[in-house]
């Protein structure tokens, strides 16, 4: 059994947390594209052809119902031979937020369900326009109801970027990794990742839940 | 309005389904052609027939689940007849004609016509991310097309005659439900329809609140020319504002006219048990 050295860290700290910035950075950027593909799905799922909501269903069902980790392997490792490369970390946000613009678009859906009828109701009395309808009325009032869980899913995201690793993102885990094939002293670097995913998650989660009462009224 | 003062034959339902009868004057501003509306296999309106004209004020009463309801929402175009026709100031609503065929309106042509029409809710339906001035203001700037500047003056008038000018920068969740009632009929009031339907207003608030609801719409009615058509269970409202009253019982009005004899001397059987059962 390895023993515990805080001299170490301190060495290895500069590296991880290199790959630190490079997993938020994926988070953010993931999230933000999940969130708007999610609302693209939530929407088009509503539409009144067949010819939309089906292709669409068919295609949340495969993503959602297919491992985040194969769906990075098939954008990193094939797309390329089709011509289409990207660097690693902009993969690792596509194949991220895609994978996940498929449980946010679920959330959209139960939020703007959750509007009450009596809504859309006065604002066709109005006479307000499709268009205005959502931005003005529904969406928004959507948004609040659908904040905490999307939050929830922005920690889930968080927790799933080592799977870039496998991608060859420099992500903590990544970091971590080299930093202990070439020591080979593992304890410290992936320890040290948990710590740092706790200390993340755990916090946020907290905010979440102080968000989501002021939210919900 | 109508030059001619004598209400009491101009709102008729017509048996024989075709000819409007507004011969004591007025111009003929609804009207509803064998009209049938169902829900499952419970038919809610049966084949029904009438004509509201031009200014009048129409009060609609009978039992619940008599179909009151339902012929404001189908003149709101929040449901669709399943059989008949209904115009609004002559222009078909939910149908249009193409080939000198009536076809199902598109929605351009529904929006059209729409416009003639305002609905104040049981439950108010303000929208709740918005301040109260901008609920008003919404629909004149994105469907009128009017300036911010001249919608937001419209509004503080409206404000002004519901009585709420000092609540314009609040959240509807920041007032009283009699409130609420008062800028949703001010929100109606802003788009300038023609018709303005009243669906069971009162229905939703505490009684001490009532009465401020009814006094701007008694105000609304002495001083205005726009038609109403109320569903109200207040009978001395309905009497109070009320050119015509039509009585329902399952989808079909039973008997109407003015408020004097429907209240005193009803003719029908079904009216005088459900006024003793109300009154």
């Amino acid at each position: 059994m390895n023993n515990w050295s805080w001299s170490y860290i301190g060495e290895i700290m500069p590296e991880i947390l290199k790959g630190l910035w490079i997993t938020i950075q994926a988070t953010i950027y993931g999230s933000l594209v999940s969130f708007a593909l999610g609302l693209v799905w939530a929407m088009a799922l509503r539409s009144r052809s067949r010819w939309v909501t089906w292709p669409v269903s068919v295609f949340v069902e495969f993503v959602r119902n297919t491992p985040l980790l194969v769906q990075l392997f098939f954008l990193f490792f094939v797309l390329p031979g089709w011509g289409l490369t990207f660097a690693p970390l902009t993969t690792g946000v596509i194949g991220l937020g895609l994978h996940y613009s498929t449980y946010t678009s679920e959330v959209y859906r139960a939020g703007i369900d959750g509007v009450p009828p009596g809504q859309w109701e006065a604002a066709t009395a109005l006479n307000l326009p499709r268009r205005r309808t959502w931005i003005a009325v529904i969406l928004p009032q959507a948004f609040r109801r659908v904040v905490p869980a999307l939050g929830n899913y922005v920690i889930a995201m968080f927790k799933d970027t080592p799977l870039l690793a496998g991608i060859t993102v420099a992500d903590m885990l990544f970091q971590a990794n080299s930093i202990s094939a070439t020591t080979f002293d593992y304890l410290e670097p992936i320890t040290v990742v948990g710590i740092l995913f706790v200390v993340i998650s755990y916090p946020t989660s907290l905010l979440l839940r102080a968000l989501e009462r002021r939210l919900v009224r | 309005m109508s030059a001619d003062n004598t209400p009491s034959n101009e709102t008729t339902p017509s048996a024989d389904g075709g000819t409007s009868r507004t011969e004591s004057g007025g111009t003929e501003l609804i009207r509803f052609d064998h009209v049938t509306k169902r829900f499952g296999t419970n038919t809610v309106l049966d084949s029904l027939d009438f004509t509201v004209s031009s200014g009048k004020h129409v009060t609609l009463i009978g039992p619940s689940g008599s179909g009151k309801t339902t012929i404001l929402r189908l003149l709101m175009t929040l449901l669709k007849p399943d059989e008949g026709t209904i115009k609004v100031g002559g222009a078909y609503l939910t149908h249009e004609e193409k080939g000198g065929k009536l076809v199902p309106a598109g929605e351009k042509h529904i929006r059209e016509v729409r416009k003639n029409i305002g609905m104040v809710f049981q439950q108010f339906n303000l929208f709740p991310n918005m301040k109260v001035l901008r609920n008003i203001t919404e629909a004149p700037v994105h469907v009128l097309g009017m300036g911010k500047d001249a919608a937001e003056e419209r509004a503080r008038e409206l404000l002004d005659l519901v009585g709420l000018t000092e609540h314009l920068d609040k959240y509807p969740t920041q007032l009283s439900g009699g409130q609420q009632q008062r800028v949703a009929i001010a929100r109606a009031l802003a788009m300038r329809p023609q018709v303005l339907l009243l669906d069971e207003v009162t229905s939703a608030l505490d009684p001490e609140l009532v009465a401020g609801v009814l006094d701007v719409l008694r105000d609304i009615a002495h001083t205005t020319d726009i038609t109403m058509l109320c569903v109200t269970h207040e009978m001395n409202f309905a009497r109070d504002i009320s050119d015509d009253v039509l009585m329902f019982d399952a989808g079909r009005v039973i008997e109407s006219g003015s408020p004097e004899k429907i209240f005193t001397e009803p003719e029908h059987e079904r009216t005088r048990e459900f006024l003793s059962a109300v009154l």
